[in-house]
């Protein structure tokens, strides 16, 4: 996915309520012998490269240089993990980690508060508010970089992570809150009446009524916005100078350009940086892949 | 804050205030619309980066619309533009309407589709590059000799390259798309057309195109104005190389930034880019049919 920012208005699904699961479909009523052709072709296009940098991240240099690019090592080795992992990985790994919670959770409560607000509300500062954050979606907010840099840098916030996380969270901040606020839209007015009408406050209808009712939205905004930041670059390049401020997107590009000759190296360190996000993506699968359906598609 | 409307139903609940909505409006308009205006203030300075900003009238706005570099930056922007949309859009349709067929072996492989969704731009670019080789990568490994070429310093052949690249990172988000826009379409209309004698391509250009209308309307315009971010992955990939041919928009505005210390001329090419996706944005709208916010309050 490119960046959480550029992303113009998405048509999102209104229902709530658990999608109909279907169980008839179209080649369902006899082996669509084309399509399932074309599924393993692409199959093949997606993990040939994968299996080539798992393989050769395996491989020692000698191996690498003479044995066949696509057949597994004869002598598998771990020692380019090793390189990677005392190359300060854990260090880029756990800047990445505080640069992600620290924009996504943020991004997430205060998108959460304003599209409460804008679906609720009735004031035409709020409407005003909404009609901004739609203008956000359209405009590739990448392209304010240089005065962003300016910013940071009067702010004498250059290289630091915070440099990462303050932007990070306004950019994430338009879809977020569009996502949200239509899957508000879809909780019954009533409840909230009859909430307003035991005397709770909007705070308390935001909490016990809102985010329950619309926890896929927010699943959703939390994944889409963490792959985001997670795999993020531009911001990290402009920002961030030094090794201690290092992401692991930002990591690999200078580990590639340090370790340029020792290619099972630089892979070791894709696999290695992949890795964490691999493990939550077998771990829970089904969450991560209709979290993101459940905001996007119509 | 809040007003309240004529309706006496809601006359009682005001709704809430506009405070909760503040913090981040606040965000925004620090780190998104105030940088939005500065990026034109900026566009009329000369700045090397590091030292005073100094006003400088067009003078930025000459260099930048007179250098070639500018238009051949513009021509490869919408040449990489229109490839991916012409390959991806298809490609993310059928792979689309594949996965979301109740089949085991469909949900296997959809599995495995989607994992280039994890992967970040720079990791997919670093693995292109070394898979790219002609030595040591992937034409040699599968013994083709046509695959072992020098993609990434051949000019004629690079633009493709990248296309295809983008292409593998971007289509697995796509699918996920149609797929659950796929899901959505009710069983019984395909149902009743098989009972009809309709067959699978009927099914699919009388159902399930027209019903996907929306979805194709949203990835569409992902695809489009996500092309206009398509930063990291060239960066990393080819640099913009070889000489001028993969350098696009956001990449020649980075370069002339950042590399060679012009920030002034940088942001100019940065207002260009956001008229670009303002005018893309709303052209897409057009040709959506209707009011895209309108399309979403009235639902599925």
């Amino acid at each position: 996915m490119a960046s959480t920012t550029q992303l113009p208005v998405p048509p999102v699904t209104r229902q709530t309520a658990s999608p109909r699961p279907r169980t008839k479909g179209p080649g369902r009523f006899r082996p669509n012998l084309l399509g399932g052709l074309g599924g393993w072709v692409w199959l093949a296009i997606i993990i040939l490269p994968i299996y080539y940098v798992v393989v050769t991240s395996l491989k020692n240099q000698a191996g690498f240089f003479t044995s066949n690019p696509m057949l597994p090592p004869t002598e598998p080795t771990l020692d380019n993990y090793k390189l990677v992992l005392e190359n300060d990985f854990a260090m880029y790994f756990f800047n990445s980690l505080v640069v992600t919670l620290g924009s996504v959770i943020p991004a997430l409560l205060i998108s959460f508060m304003a599209a409460y607000a804008i679906v609720r509300g009735k004031s035409r500062f709020l409407s005003w508010t909404n009609s901004l954050f739609l203008l956000g979606l359209a405009i590739p907010l990448h392209a304010t970089i240089i005065p962003i840099y300016w910013m940071i840098t009067r702010a004498h916030l250059y290289d630091t992570l915070l440099a990462l996380i303050l932007p990070s969270i306004a950019f994430a901040i338009p879809i977020s809150v569009l996502i949200l606020s239509n899957f508000m839209r879809d909780v019954p007015n009533e409840l909230f009446e009859s909430m307003r009408l035991d005397g709770c406050s909007d705070w308390a209808m935001m909490w016990r009524l809102a985010l329950p009712m619309t926890r896929p939205a927010v699943v959703t905004v939390g994944i889409y916005n963490a792959l985001g930041v997670w795999n993020g670059f531009l911001f990290p390049l402009i920002l961030t100078q030094s090794p201690a401020t290092r992401v692991l997107p930002l990591s690999l590009w200078t580990f590639q350009g340090e370790f340029s000759v020792n290619i099972p190296a630089v892979l070791a360190s894709v696999v290695l940086a992949t890795l964490p996000l691999l493990v939550i993506y077998v771990v829970a699968r089904r969450q991560l892949l209709s979290g993101l359906t459940a905001g996007f598609s119509k | 804050m809040s007003t309240t409307t004529s309706s006496p139903r809601r006359a009682r609940d005001k709704g809430p205030s506009g405070w909760l909505a503040a913090p981040a409006l606040v965000f925004f308009l620090v780190f998104a619309i105030i940088p939005l205006i500065g990026v034109v203030a900026l566009s009329f300075t000369r700045w090397d980066g590091l030292g005073e900003i100094q006003v400088d009238g067009f003078s930025s706005w000459k260099t930048v619309l007179t250098d070639p570099v500018t238009g051949n930056a513009l021509w490869v922007t919408a040449k990489i533009m229109f490839f991916s949309f012409i390959v991806q859009a298809p490609i993310s349709l059928l792979l689309g309407v594949f996965t979301a067929g109740g089949q085991k072996y469909r949900a296997a492989l959809a599995v495995l589709y989607f994992i280039p969704l994890l992967l970040s731009s720079a990791a997919v670019a670093i693995a292109y590059k070394a898979l790219l080789d002609p030595n040591f990568g992937l034409g040699p490994g599968l013994g083709l000799p046509f695959l072992a070429q020098d993609w990434l310093g051949n000019s004629d052949l690079v633009l493709f390259v990248v296309v295809f690249v983008i292409a593998w990172q971007f289509v697995p988000f796509h699918t996920l798309i149609y797929q659950g826009g796929v899901r959505q379409i009710p069983a019984s209309f395909y149902e009743a057309a098989q009972i009809d004698g309709a067959g699978r391509v009927q099914q699919f250009l009388h159902i399930t195109l027209p019903q996907l209308k929306y979805t194709i309307i949203t990835s569409s315009t992902l695809m489009v104005v996500g092309s206009l971010a398509y930063f990291d992955l060239v960066f990393v990939l080819t640099g913009g190389g070889p000489g001028y041919t993969t350098r696009l928009l956001p990449l020649h505005m980075y370069l002339t930034g950042f590399k060679a210390n012009d920030m002034g001329a940088a942001s100019a090419l940065g207002v260009i880019l956001v008229v670009i996706g303002l005018g893309l944005a709303l052209l897409l709208q057009r040709l959506g049919g209707r009011n895209r916010n309108a399309s979403q309050l009235e639902g599925a």
